[in-house]
């Protein structure tokens, strides 16, 4: 078994085969981050870029931490937007870091589709880290991982999405993900930010959080960004807050074993009281931790050999 | 890759009298067991720690600590091998610090597993030596590495292959040699 | 100069014929149509087995002269006419300068005819500058030969500008063409919104955007009694309004795109911004209303909206690229293998929508191949399979989600005033 593909673009056209592989070769990465010397010569003489077009920290650390536990050599690339606005294509950008030797990008972008764009024009292989509203694979990747830890397995679990599923790159990847494994997924959030169509993927959507996490194994808190109520998708942070932040009052109808995750930055007092964040039920930083082990099997299975390269 | 069986070399009991054999070995060199722990290189070197593990524990009455090594992560030859290996874990759930450790594995050929495997070992701590023990040297060393016990010597020609079977993995004991009559 | 068109099949929807009959050109006019005609004296096309029409017309093209001549030109967006099968084109004002003023109309009606292969119509712009303010001089416009006036590529969002557009505009008869998209409802969407949106990411656009200017646009059209044409109509609910509107007897007409007639949203996987055009791809319940509406009338005619872009505008970020679709070589071979072939839309319910319905449209006296007309002739090979290759097009616009289909039943020969100037998709009479 091995990950048959240039690129890791997205969940939705991972096979439940490949998903098992990654998710079963980042438990002996996370031996290797629990050990003393948390490095193994695995991937000397690989080289990887971190290209970022939109700000984060924990994503693009966690790919370098785990490029460098692996021996790759591990560049990161902050591309403001006003060095596009000076007028450089994508595409020559591209070129010029591929021609720098690169065997592999992470790209993270603020406009959907974009790594699919990229990964089509270099020979260089592509991890999405992020593309607009589309897709997070890792991110999923590790939620699936955070909850397989701790349930044992994936297989038929209940689990609750929170928030701005229109928006969510997170969501539609743990949607895609998670329903590989028979998972019953609902969703819920304010009308406004609930997308079409989502009941042809299986999934069931809620407006009242109540009815949505009763009886549910796993909550996923999505980030509300304030920029939505700005452009007049809800009336207030607060107004929200008293219809969808989970705290310990309303995770009443979870069960009493529910894990809560949160991809993070968190806004506390709005998705999530601080009472709930700071509790055991919530894996935040259990999720931080697992997500370098993910990304470590993710560069092992993509950089690690055993293929024809040259296929490519 | 095809191979032929040409022959075999140990049966059940074979099997059974090389490890009891080296049991002995390893406690008549270490004198006495009390600071020796065995780790098994995945996969077939792990059920042969095991069962020295036990054999010693017959024979001097102390249990010693047994852990399995995975090295796919330390080995040298990734980016030329055509499938990728799977990576398992490695189960060490003892502390190597200041350990005598003996490193098992069924056959001992090029050399390059064992150097993989003891990077891999020195990367969870420092024991105090390491010994290597093996059912079959077959000879053609790459690297500067030789055995501290040994069940038996097979002299082979490098288009033959030496395949060690093992109950818990394979349903049955045995060691046999294989021409390969195709690559 | 007598030429002899022999053996084809003759499909003229105006004076409804649909005959295998020899016609005959003389001196760049029809001169007659028969069985066995005389062909001594005469040079001869063989179309035995092909289909012989009036000049196609395309009410909906982008040629983008002046201003973006690395885009498209006279020139080359012509020659893309003749080899699509067209042998008349309307050209879009939204130019740089745009075609708000007698000297831009001259300019394009000069240069058409200097460096053109087919005859080009411009549609001037509703409003100055397209900015949707003030009207443009629509009387000198009319004058100086615009056969429409169009906003297109943008909506006119101010409704009083609209309704001043109609009301002023049926004094010279002219239709007027819109573009009708509520930009608050499209609020930075990149694909119809949907199930597909939904699955891929990208910001949804609503039918309503587009549904929502229609009903005023229509509702305008009562108030005014002016000729309302409706510009790429793409959804179910805009064929709903629009067939309403005809029965109620408002003097609105209408144009679907072979793009929106052929393709749905579901191809946008893989971020090809070749698949990114306005109005966007639709669902297929979507593509199904619009080809009932071919059939029963609502449909009027088919127009390509023809946006070439240069190949860094679509080689790029999906929601960067630009909006468009290069369709003047694609759009017969399209219809006939998509819908035609497959018993979706007749043969002569196909060469009504390309001829006497947009000559209807636009008030031409096109689109027949009755007596004493201008020779503007297609002729269709139904038989001919070809593999879509922008890489080949005369247009410089290579922009095509139809790249790599293979299609049965190309215009093989586009003959204006009588003259042969394309073949097989090649130009034989260049000037």
């Amino acid at each position: 078994m091995k990950l048959e593909r240039k690129d890791l673009l997205g969940l939705r056209d991972l096979s439940r085969e490949e998903t098992e592989l990654i998710l079963n070769t980042a438990i002996p990465m996370k031996d290797v981050i629990c050990r003393d010397i948390k490095k193994v010569p695995t991937l000397r003489g690989k080289a990887m870029v971190t290209v970022f077009y939109e700000n984060s920290t924990r994503t693009r650390t966690s790919f370098e931490l785990a490029g460098k536990y692996l021996s790759a050599d591990t560049v990161n690339l902050s591309i403001s937007t006003s060095s596009v606005q000076k007028g450089e294509s994508l595409r020559d950008t591209i070129k010029t870091i591929e021609v720098m030797g690169f065997d592999l990008m992470v790209m993270r972008h603020a406009m959907s589709g974009t790594p699919h764009y990229v990964a089509r024009n270099t020979r260089m292989r592509v991890i999405n880290a992020g593309d607009g509203a589309n897709e997070h694979p890792t991110q999923a990747l590790l939620d699936m991982y955070t909850i397989k830890e701790k349930k044992g397995t994936l297989e038929g679990l209940k689990v609750a999405i929170v928030g701005d599923i229109l928006h969510s790159r997170v969501a539609r990847s743990n949607i895609y993900g998670l329903s590989k494994f028979g998972c019953d997924i609902r969703v819920v959030g304010p009308a406004t930010l609930m997308p079409p169509g989502l009941e042809k993927l299986g999934v069931k959507s809620y407006y009242s959080l109540d009815e949505a996490i009763n009886g549910v194994d796993v909550i996923n808190i999505l980030r509300i960004q304030r920029e939505r109520q700005v452009s007049g998708l809800f009336p207030s942070l607060d107004e929200y807050a008293q219809l969808y932040m989970l705290s310990p009052r309303t995770l009443a109808r979870a069960k009493d074993d529910v894990l809560v995750l949160h991809p993070g930055p968190i806004n506390r007092g709005v998705e999530i009281s601080s009472e709930l964040a700071d509790s055991a039920q919530a894996l935040i930083n259990e999720q931080v931790t697992n997500g370098v082990a993910i990304r470590m099997a993710l560069l092992f299975l993509m950089m690690g050999g055993g293929r024809d390269e040259i296929t490519y | 890759m095809v191979l032929r069986e040409k022959h075999a070399i140990m049966d059940e009991m074979g099997m059974k009298r090389a490890l009891t054999r080296i049991a002995h070995e390893i406690i008549e060199k270490n004198k006495g067991v009390d600071n020796v722990a065995v780790i098994g290189i995945r996969r077939r070197g792990g059920p042969l720690a095991q069962r020295l593990a036990l054999r010693i524990e017959d024979i001097e009455g102390i249990k010693i600590p047994v852990g399995i090594l995975d090295i796919t992560l330390y080995r040298d030859d990734l980016t030329t091998l055509a499938q990728q290996p799977q990576v398992h874990r490695t189960e060490v759930n003892f502390d190597i610090n200041g350990k005598r450790l003996v490193l098992v594995d069924d056959v001992l050929y090029t050399g390059r597993t064992v150097r993989a495997a003891l990077d891999a070992l020195i990367d969870l701590g420092r024991p105090e030596c390491i010994q290597l023990a093996v059912l079959i040297d077959r000879g053609h060393r790459e690297l500067p590495i030789k055995a501290d016990f040994i069940g038996k010597n097979v002299p082979t020609s490098r288009q033959e292959n030496i395949e060690v079977y093992v109950k818990e993995l394979d349903g049955k004991d045995g060691v046999v040699i294989q021409e390969i009559i195709d690559s | 100069m007598r030429l002899l068109i022999k053996g084809g099949r003759l499909i003229d929807p105006l004076n409804h014929i649909d005959l295998i009959q020899d016609l005959l050109v003389e001196d760049g006019k029809i001169r007659s149509r028969g069985y066995q005609l005389d062909d001594s004296g005469c040079e001869i096309i063989d179309a035995s087995g092909k289909i012989v029409c009036p000049g196609f017309i395309d009410i909906h093209v982008h040629l983008r002269e002046p201003g973006f001549e690395y885009k498209e030109d006279i020139a080359s967006g012509t020659r893309a006419a003749a080899c699509g099968g067209f042998t008349t084109i309307c050209c879009m004002p939204n130019t740089e300068p745009v075609i708000d003023n007698e000297a831009v109309v001259g300019f394009v009606k000069e240069k058409a005819r200097k460096v053109g292969v087919v005859k080009v119509l411009p549609v001037g712009s509703i409003s100055k500058k397209q900015a949707g303010l003030e009207l443009s001089e629509i009387a000198e416009l009319a004058a100086a030969g615009c056969v429409a006036i169009s906003d297109d590529g943008k909506p006119v969002m101010k409704a009083n500008i609209m309704r001043n557009a109609l009301d002023y505009a049926k004094m010279f008869g002219l239709p007027v063409l819109s573009h009708c998209e509520d930009l608050n409802l499209v609020n930075g969407g990149l694909m119809n919104e949907g199930y597909y949106s939904t699955i891929y990411g990208l910001r949804g656009i609503p039918t309503a955007a587009e549904e929502v200017m229609l009903a005023r646009d229509i509702i305008l059209a009562r108030l005014t009694g002016g000729h309302l044409h409706i510009c790429h109509a793409s959804t179910a609910g805009s064929m709903m309004l629009v067939r309403q509107a005809k029965a109620e007897g408002l003097k609105v007409s209408c144009e679907v795109t072979p793009h929106h007639l052929t393709l749905s949203d579901e191809i946008i996987d893989g971020y090809d911004a070749d698949t990114k055009v306005n109005p966007p791809l639709r669902s297929e319940e979507h593509l199904l209303a619009l080809r009932e509406a071919l059939l029963d009338g609502t449909v009027d005619c088919i127009a390509t909206d023809h946006a070439p872009h240069h190949f860094e505008a679509k080689d790029c970020e999906y929601e960067l690229a630009a909006w468009g679709i290069s369709g003047l070589e694609t759009a017969v071979a399209v219809i006939m293998d998509k819908l035609v072939r497959p018993g979706l839309l007749d043969i002569k319910d196909m060469v009504r929508l390309f001829t006497t319905g947009p000559a209807w449209v636009m008030g031409l006296d096109k689109g027949s191949l009755g007596e004493g007309k201008p020779a503007d002739i297609t002729i269709i090979d139904p038989e001919m399979v070809k593999t879509v290759d922008p890489r080949t097009f005369k247009s410089k616009g290579k922009n095509t989600p139809f790249k790599g289909m293979e299609l049965q039943g190309w215009p093989c020969m586009t003959l204006v005033n009588g003259v042969l100037v394309a073949q097989n998709g090649e130009i034989v009479l260049d000037i």
